[in-house]
């Protein structure tokens, strides 16, 4: 009766994990999991970043997310490797995973401006501004970003793990508050100039859209690069743009 | 006990297995498609005979089939465009600032109870009711004003006429009848009319409301999931659906993957279920994706109202409405996704909501999967087969030829890798003509239509 499941279908998820990056040989399975895992966290908390700043967000879909994210949360502070990602010095790997979500936290205005910004510190900034009106949500929501950041930057310095849980409970707590009562300031934005910068930043990609199928998941950067012309959600574009420019980065 | 449909049945050449071949195509053929053609809705009305779609422009095209004629016998039921309307108009909500969109969610008819047909269309959050008559007379000989609509002078009118009907060229007209507004918060999914008639329902996200077909300005909320602190929300409403014959029971199926039945008897706000159907996990195969590939993206009862059938992402499962702890039967549709999870949340695509739909008999059901694949699940066989909707198997009464995927690395030729799936064209609709073996897909802005091979 439960052969709709794949029988000894143990591992957690992710493709192509035979596909272990160089740096990472030798090392343990664990490890890479626990990576594999923070790169989700890091994109699933992205998408509800994203979606939040766009037209009324699709309600089953954040719920979905956010419920992954508080499922990533919960196994990360049972098995207690909050304080193991800290500590881990994985080297090339965690750098390129670094550069990878940086770039995906980036707002796609300063995509098109070409600036370089440090990891998360604009896209922290933007957020703070967008909420800079809302009395009691600058801290907690500006924490949502944040957090990830800690952990990664913690290969430099060491984080206090409770706090990072808190915030994260917050910043959940926060979107879904946001997504009933949405910031009229977020708006304005969206009208001024995010509005050009996508279209700069489909002018650019133009030549990297065309016949992409989807490819392997064999590293962490490399996500997925199917594009999804059908799509009415700019946030899936932008993901798949910004996949694009990963990809290149990396190989080069 | 449980039935597992093994996937590539020969089939043998056994003399029941219906084979299917090309009818028509409708829409445009360009490669680049605009955002507004894409349909998004699509269903028969209750004879068949009539076939309405909706598109993300707020538009209503409604085909209607040609009776046979002795002329033209090999033009067996073709469906012509009988009348195309603007349903939904983009809105924009002044007090959130958010658009509201025009894309028509779901089209259900009404049953025909005089010559005009009658139809409910809705987007996320207003829904209308619509009204199609055919105007093929024409009143002639009026006294008071000219045969092209001008006043008569009055010293002209010299005698008292009657004016006579003459024929015309056949006229369809929709004019909207009813618009129900304002009773949704959250975006509709799912809008369903009862077997009395004369009562229908719509669900949001969080809350389902009953209205009354007559009355625009009132409805009873009969479902509200919301909880007071929506900080605490982990579940959302996605599909229901009211019983075919019990006008006081419906479905609602939500994102955690199990399925409420409700009777309305029992209370004016149906929050306590009469039945709490949920299939247990298999906990070998949890994953963080468990929970999002479990959301039942549709809910469909059977012709009969014995079985429900739910679509989740990867399967599609029929349930005995006495039975709530298992499925009797689940079908895989495309479990070489199971692996590809992560790319596919990556992309989105794992939150792309597939419907089902079942034939006229509930022998077969039918549900859609990307690569414009579609896939047919014979219950009593089993039997399945995958199908594709596509330009290049679109010559006249051409048979469809059986796709299959590869899972294995050993690709056998016609066989399609997963990996060259094209993602991008997925065929979230499907409908089944209610008596005959006719089928419509919508593949992203075209409408396939394909029919039972006749010998």
């Amino acid at each position: 009766m439960d052969t709709m499941f794949v029988r000894g279908l143990k591992r957690k998820c992710f493709d192509g994990e035979e596909d272990i990056e160089g740096t990472l040989a030798g090392i343990k399975a664990i490890p890479s999991y626990n990576l594999q895992r923070q790169s989700l966290l890091d994109m699933s908390l992205v998408k509800l970043q994203l979606c939040h700043m766009l037209v009324e967000p699709n309600l089953c879909r954040s719920v979905l997310i956010a419920n992954t994210v508080r499922q990533i949360q919960e196994e990360m502070t049972q098995d207690g490797t909050w304080q193991m990602i800290n500590t881990q010095s994985t080297g090339q790997a965690s750098l390129d995973r670094l550069v990878s979500t940086d770039i995906l936290c980036r707002s796609s205005r300063d995509q098109a401006e070409g600036k370089h910004v440090p990891a998360y510190g604009t896209f922290n900034k933007d957020f703070e501004n967008d909420q800079a009106q809302d009395s009691s949500d600058t801290m907690s929501t500006a924490s949502a970003v944040q957090a990830p950041r800690n952990l990664q930057s913690s290969v430099w310095e060491m984080e206090n793990p409770q706090e990072n849980k808190g915030n994260f409970q917050k910043s959940l707590d926060q979107i879904f508050e946001t997504l009933e009562n949405k910031s009229p300031n977020s708006v304005e934005d969206l009208f001024s100039e995010v509005d050009n910068s996508y279209y700069d930043l489909d002018t650019m990609l133009t030549g990297m859209m065309s016949n992409t199928k989807m490819g392997h998941c064999d590293s962490l950067e490399t996500f997925s690069s199917s594009t999804n012309t059908a799509s009415n959600s700019n946030c899936k574009s932008d993901l798949n743009d910004l996949d694009h420019i990963v990809e290149i980065l990396v190989e080069s | 006990m449980a039935v597992v449909a093994r996937a590539g049945g020969d089939g043998g050449g056994s003399s029941s297995e219906v084979q299917w071949c090309f009818l028509q195509v409708k829409g445009a053929i360009d490669e680049d498609v605009a955002e507004a053609d894409i349909i998004s809705t699509v269903e028969f009305n209750y004879t068949g005979d009539l076939l309405a779609t909706g598109d993300k422009g707020g538009r209503v095209v409604i085909f209607q089939r040609e009776q046979e004629t002795k002329s033209r016998p090999l033009s067996r039921g073709e469906y012509n465009v009988y009348s195309t309307f603007q349903s939904h108009e983009p809105e924009f909500d002044y007090l959130k600032s958010l658009e509201i969109e025009e894309k028509i969610n779901k089209i259900r008819w009404l049953p025909q109870q005089n010559a005009a047909h009658f139809l409910l269309s809705t987007n996320d959050k207003t829904i209308k009711l619509w009204k199609i008559s055919e105007r093929d007379k024409r009143a002639e000989g009026y006294n008071l004003k000219d045969e092209d609509g001008r006043l008569r002078e009055p010293f002209r009118v010299t005698e008292l006429r009657v004016p006579t009907l003459k024929p015309m060229d056949l006229m369809v007209e929709a004019s909207p009848r009813r618009t129900f507004a304002n009773a949704h918060t959250y975006h509709i999914n799912s809008i369903s009319v009862n077997s009395d008639y004369a009562t229908y329902l719509s669900a949001d996200d969080l809350r389902i409301n009953l209205w009354h077909l007559e009355v625009t300005n009132r409805s009873f909320n009969i479902v509200d999931i919301k909880p007071a602190n929506m900080e605490e929300l982990t579940e959302v409403i996605t599909a229901a659906e009211f019983h075919p014959h019990h006008c006081n029971v419906f479905v609602y199926s939500s994102s955690k993957g199990t399925i409420r039945l409700c009777d309305m008897r029992s209370a004016a706000l149906c929050d306590q279920h009469s039945k709490f159907f949920e299939e247990p996990e298999d906990p070998s195969s949890r994953s963080f994706f468990s929970e999002i590939i479990s959301s039942i993206s549709d809910v469909k009862f059977s012709h009969s109202g014995r079985y429900m059938m739910t679509r989740d992402y990867l399967s599609v499962k029929v349930w005995d409405i006495n039975m709530e702890n298992r499925p009797v039967e689940t079908y895989q549709v495309h479990e070489y996704l199971r692996s590809k999870l992560c790319s596919l949340y990556e992309n989105d695509c794992i939150f792309d909501k597939f419907e089902c739909c079942w034939n006229g008999s509930d022998s077969t059901i039918m549900t859609g999967s990307y690569n414009n694949f579609f896939r047919t699940f014979e219950r009593n066989m089993p039997r399945d087969t995958t199908l594709e909707a596509s330009r290049e198997s679109s010559k006249p009464r051409a048979i469809l030829k059986p796709r299959k995927v590869c899972t294995t690395g050993k690709r056998k030729k016609d066989e399609i890798t997963v990996d060259s799936l094209d993602f991008n064209k997925k065929i979230l609709h499907t409908a089944w003509h209610p008596m005959e073996n006719i089928i419509a897909v919508a593949a992203t802005n075209n409408l396939y239509l394909f029919q039972e091979k006749v010998n």
